[in-house]
């Protein structure tokens, strides 16, 4: 021990009087905590292992666990937080990057919960959902700027390639590796029946889920991992990963020890070799090359598919969406700093990019200043938490949203945020065969399907409070929405009112 | 207390109107006194008409009904105007003085040309041409304001009720084959004379009862087009959306009502491949254009009117007829009014259009 020693952070409290010694919390731990004790017949634990998962408090069938944050403190210090001072010791024991996981923790404001919602009364009636039909149905992609008509008169569909969406919620990109198997079936089940979409992530697509291609986004990101021509032609869309809300400006890298059997075999590379993808495409050093990748992939997919660009909300977001609108992509992901990821060096992780809810204002009034709006659909992610968030996104501009850390907490993910251990207790950011069996695909898509069709019924009666029987004439009626303790600027990047104006 | 235009105001109205298929003209005195038993439909904060057939000595030009603030506003204004076009005529637009009307602003009448040499310098046409010059009256000249500006029609506009206005304004004196009216019931506004309705752009007019949920959506997506919502209300958004896509999308009427009061998906679903294609293609192409809330509006043009309700039909509506003419208003009394034996009166079902035209030659 001595000076490397970290007191832990949370403390596993026993009820003994409740523990009947069943060992259940010790098979069920990866993280080993629990040891059963054969001399002294009880069960101990190793608290510094645990990471506040919640596995063991949710399978103990006596109630008899529960995890607590150690009370155990340094001398307070309103400059030096107790975070602050651990990470100093941890890098002054390492040597190394901090690393994290899951979406950035720190208490930066939070837009969607500044901004509140209309309701009709009086001048215009509310719509009840439940007798009159209410629509969510969204279809995404480039529209053209004017009709045509052949010789007859008769209207010409030269409509692009669209995505349809019943619902304006799809599930973002996590790659097979990162998250497991199991999860990435209950996603692509889950999106299946909903008529959603849900995207492969930059692990390539593993050939048993090539059948759920129609509800499928397949990306493309600098690694180009598992690319080739079968696995673009497989999905609905192709999605260029030029960066991430967790993340901006760096790569990826999942161990080797997560690439084993099908993971090295779908990203075609060899088992236990690192994955690392580099920070940029390294094809793609400017906007023109941006336009090069779009066409090249738009070539290779006959023009049948839509090409999505995601990149990171970051400062100059706004001229960035610009450019890509003009580069010939369909759809624009934008993804905040609050998004989700497998891991992230912690100082990126908390002090790179920023808030989707500034980012999607500014890039949808930018769009529509320069008068484009109409050729791309904006879809934005990081961290929309529920209905609200989503139907506040809508209103703000954005066509549809992006969900990952939802769909996962639906999975079973009880964001202990040590995805990048591999040792996930829920099956779900883990190769682990016995931890990847915990989450059943058929139970796992069924709580999506629940949790998207809630979200659904809940978008539907905030809509029809603010009497809109159709999402279209939401998207962009910033009208409906308010602000409420935010400063003047604030509210003119989000072009709101104030409430009470 | 804000001017409309800095601030949203909702109102509830009246409207109504008469068509002649075989394009007879007709003076206003039916169509004011269609609103009178509608009189409690407004709060007598805004009133207003649109006739169709009224200057045919001047058909030929654009005929501008503008109000100005005072004198240098006009002197300011008319500088304008007579670089910009022909001014063949210029008069003070006849009123009368009643009790029930005051505080008028200077109200004038020009009849105007494009001049052909500016036209071919800009390379565009004679509408887009003149719609760029009322857009930069409206906008940049305070204390002057175009309220109509299409050729051999005209709107007429006043706060006060719209009996009221009608009478101000001498419309029996007025012979048209096509009258809109509207009265406004505002929920709060310090009354200003550009506000009342119809609202006017080129020759088409719109008349419209209702608070549409989607302004705001409609609005932003409009202002792409080089289009400014100046006013705040629906029925100018509405006046937009209908100039862009009958004018410069060209749209047929039908097809616009597919786009603005869109059938549900369902409906859509069940219909015939082909007519499925057709309205998915509209509905997917102009989304943004989609108005969502009550409205029930009477678009008038040239040679014709259409009226459509919002697709659930939560504003009344109502149309009769009776030989060669249509009657169209909020309320089936106020059709009575203008013709008591009309007949096969109904209640279009929300999102139909109600398409009248004049034969064709007749107007
Ligand atoms: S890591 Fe999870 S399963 Fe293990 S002790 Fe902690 S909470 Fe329980
Ligand atoms: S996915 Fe697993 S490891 Fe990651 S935060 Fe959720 S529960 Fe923890």
């Amino acid at each position: 021990m001595g000076i490397e020693f970290i007191y832990p952070e949370f403390e596993v409290v026993r009820n003994q009087n409740r523990c009947i010694g069943c060992r259940v919390c010790e098979r069920q731990c990866a993280n080993e905590v629990h040891t059963y004790d054969a001399d002294g017949k009880v069960i101990i634990s190793d608290d510094a292992k645990c990471v506040n998962c919640q596995r063991c408090v949710s399978l103990c069938p006596t109630r008899a666990i529960k995890i607590v944050k150690s009370d155990c403190r340094m001398r307070e210090n309103a400059n030096w937080a107790d975070d602050t001072i651990k990470e100093i010791y941890k890098q002054a024991n390492s040597g190394g990057v901090l690393l994290s996981s899951m979406g950035n923790p720190k208490p930066f404001p939070v837009y969607w919960d500044k901004i509140l919602i209309n309701a009709s009364q009086v001048t215009n009636p509310p719509i009840d959902p439940l007798r009159e039909p209410m629509e969510t149905k969204v279809f995404l992609g480039k529209k053209p700027d004017s009709i045509e008509r052949d010789e007859n008169g008769k209207l010409i569909n030269n409509l692009s390639p669209q995505l349809k969406l019943e619902l304006p919620v799809m599930f973002s990109a996590m790659s097979y590796g990162s998250i497991s198997y199991n999860a990435h079936k209950s996603l692509a089940l889950a999106a299946q029946q909903l008529g959603i979409y849900y995207n492969t992530g930059e692990g390539g697509l593993h050939e048993d889920f090539y059948v759920y291609g129609e509800n499928t986004i397949v990306q493309v990101a600098s690694g180009r991992f598992g690319v080739h021509d079968d696995y673009l032609n497989a999905g609905a869309a192709v999605e260029i990963k030029m960066g991430q809300g967790a993340k901006p400006g760096i790569g990826g890298h999942l161990p080797g020890t997560k690439i084993v059997g099908d993971v090295s075999h779908t990203r075609m590379i060899p088992e236990g070799s690192d994955a690392i993808s580099p920070a940029p495409h390294h094809d793609i050093y400017s906007i023109e090359d941006l336009r090069q990748l779009v066409y090249s992939l738009k070539e290779a997919t006959q023009y049948k598919k839509p090409v999505i660009v995601k990149v990171a909300a970051v400062h100059n977001i706004a001229a960035i969406a610009s450019g890509i609108a003009r580069s010939g992509a369909d759809i624009i992901a934008i993804d905040g700093f609050r998004g989700g990821t497998g891991a992230a060096p912690t100082r990126i992780r908390d002090n790179v990019g920023i808030p989707i809810e500034l980012a999607l204002a500014a890039c949808d009034q930018r769009l529509r200043e320069e008068g484009i709006r109409n050729q791309v659909s904006l879809v934005v992610g990081g961290s929309i938490r529920s209905a609200s968030d989503v139907v506040k996104a809508i209103a703000l501009g954005a066509d549809a949203c992006y969900v990952a850390t939802a769909a996962l907490l639906a999975m079973g993910c009880h964001l202990c945020r040590t995805c990048q251990t591999g040792k996930c207790n829920w099956g779900i950011a883990t190769q682990n065969p016995e931890l990847v069996k915990r989450l059943n695909p058929e139970i796992g898509s069924q709580r999506l399907v629940n949790l998207m069709t809630a979200w659904g019924h809940e978008i539907k009666e905030l809509m029809g409070g603010m009497g809109i029987n159709s999402i279209e004439t939401l998207r962009g009626n910033r009208l409906m929405l308010r602000g409420i303790n935010l400063t003047e600027k604030e509210l003119e990047i989000l072009g709101i009112s104030h409430a009470g104006e | 207390m804000k001017l409309e235009g800095q601030i949203r105001i909702p109102s509830g109205c009246a409207i109504s109107a008469v068509i002649s298929k075989d394009g007879n003209r007709m003076n206003g005195e039916k169509i004011i006194e269609s609103m009178k038993p509608m009189h409690d439909r407004s709060n007598g904060l805004g009133g207003g008409f649109a006739a169709y057939g009224i200057y045919p000595e001047h058909k030929e030009q654009y005929a501008l009904h503008i109000f100005f603030d005072s004198i240098s506003a006009r002197e300011e204004c008319e500088h304008l105007l007579r670089k910009s076009f022909e001014v063949v005529k210029d008069e003070s637009i006849k009123t009368r003085t009643i009790p029930e009307i005051t505080d008028e602003p200077i109200i004038r009448r020009y009849f105007v040309s494009p001049l052909n040499s500016v036209l071919t310098a800009l390379q565009i046409d004679e509408k887009e041409y003149v719609v760029r010059i009322v857009t930069k009256i409206n906008i940049e000249l305070k204390g002057s304001y175009v309220f109509s500006c299409g050729k051999n029609m005209g709107a007429f506009k006043a706060v006060g009720f719209p009996e009221d206005v009608g009478r101000f304004y001498c419309l029996d004196e007025y012979e048209a084959y096509s009258w809109t009216a509207h009265g406004r019931y505002p929920t709060n506004t310090p009354g200003w004379w550009g506000g009342a309705h119809p609202f006017a752009l080129l020759d088409y007019t719109i008349v419209h009862n209702g608070e549409i949920s989607s302004y705001d959506a409609n609005r932003r997506f409009i202002e792409m087009y080089g289009y400014k919502c100046t006013l705040q209300t629906d029925t100018e958004v509405i006046t937009y959306i209908a100039d862009y896509l009958l004018r410069r999308q060209k749209l047929t009427l039908e097809e616009m009502a597919s786009v603005v009061a869109a059938p549900f998906w369902q409906t859509i679903d069940k219909k015939c491949p082909e007519e499925r294609e057709r309205l998915n293609y509209l509905r997917t192409v102009f989304s943004s254009l989609l108005v969502t809330g009550p409205f029930s509006i009477i678009l008038g043009f040239e040679g014709g009117l259409m009226a459509l309700n919002d697709r659930l039909k939560l504003r009344s509506m109502v149309v009769g007829e009776k030989d060669d003419k249509v009657y169209i208003a909020s309320e089936e009394a106020a059709i009575r009014v203008m013709e008591p034996d009309a007949q096969n009166i109904y209640a279009p079902a929300g999102g139909e259009p109600v398409i009248v035209k004049v034969k064709e030659g007749k107007f």
